[in-house]
């Protein structure tokens, strides 16, 4: 009986978890839904480090530029110094859990960065990259 | 009968303003009287100290006047060179929440003291850029700030260890590679 009452708690304990969706894997079924094609790590990686420059910003700018070359690091804010947490999921499991919040970032992000908001593929690209880690 | 006529007298003396000097007393010594405590009421919405608070100090709104905040708030897009555009409902909060407790709208010591050094329609859009502000920081040498856990006037916390709390008092200075401000 003990063990009985011992698995249904457990199995009751794995429900809720399993069938809350990922956070990461609803925004890809989006941007998909939006036009993306299949995601890529490495197109991401290559996203997280290339150079822009654009009207607002003659200097060159990456997500480097705040987050590091290494999204296992701690970043700073480049104007404010004020340190940011790592990207990578493994570092820091807040991240990623909130729809609103990585779309903010992404649409300030992206504008300071590339002076243009991103597309699907480049969010998706990038979720990949940084969930990769 | 006594001691009704106490309590009465009690209450009074609760309920008037409690006008005495605020933020560490003593600092100063021009005389002024200031609502006491704080010397910038301390932030209490939770979504400005989220938004604003991820990428710099949540500076207190009574740090800058109305006048001030509307154009900060207007202009969310280019924020000292780098976006900060919010939602249309969080911008609403939030304008609504620094419009509340501007400088202009506050009795806090720090408040009264930056709207006093302000020209009538002078709009300043950094705290840094108020005549208090520069004027209370002008003895300052630039090597001070040079240091790493500094590097600008606007990091109030790298110097003010109790700014959080909105205390801005010289007790509670502490210089990074420098320790207390002693002049």
């Amino acid at each position: 009986m003990r063990t009985l009452s011992l698995s249904m708690l457990l199995l009751a304990l794995c429900v809720p978890h399993a069938a809350s969706a990922d956070t990461v894997d609803e925004l890809l079924e989006q941007y998909r839904a939006e036009g993306a094609g299949e995601f890529s790590a490495e197109a991401g990686q290559r996203l997280w480090h290339a150079q822009h420059s654009h009207g607002t910003a003659p200097n060159s700018r990456s997500c480097v530029s705040c987050h590091t070359s290494d999204p296992h690091s701690i970043g700073e804010h480049v104007r404010t110094g004020k340190s940011i947490k790592p990207m990578a999921r493994s570092m820091n499991f807040e991240r990623y859990t909130e729809q609103e919040k990585v779309e903010k970032w992404f649409k300030r992000n992206c504008k300071w960065t590339l002076g243009r908001e991103c597309s699907a593929q480049e969010k998706g690209d990038l979720l990949v990259f940084l969930r990769s880690h | 009968m006594i001691k009704k006529s106490a309590l009465i007298l009690l209450a009074g003396l609760l309920s008037a303003p409690l006008m005495v000097m605020a933020d560490g007393a003593g600092s100063g010594g021009s005389g002024g009287s200031y609502k006491r405590g704080p010397g910038v009421k301390p932030v209490e919405n939770k979504a400005y100290l989220e938004e604003c608070g991820s990428c710099h100090f949540a500076y207190q709104p009574g740090l800058l006047p109305r006048r001030s905040w509307e154009k900060v708030m207007a202009g969310l897009d280019a924020h000292f060179g780098d976006n900060a555009e919010l939602d249309e409902e969080t911008l609403l909060e939030l304008t609504t929440y620094v419009m509340d407790h501007a400088a202009d709208q506050a009795l806090e010591k720090r408040s009264v003291k930056i709207m006093r050094s302000l020209q009538r329609d002078e709009a300043p859009l950094r705290i840094t850029e108020t005549p208090y502000i520069r004027h209370q920081h002008d003895e300052i040498p630039a090597r001070y700030i040079k240091h790493p856990e500094i590097g600008t006037l606007s990091n109030c916390t790298a110097c003010h260890k109790k700014a959080r709390e909105g205390y801005y008092g010289e007790r509670w200075i502490e210089i990074p590679g420098v320790g207390p401000w002693e002049h």
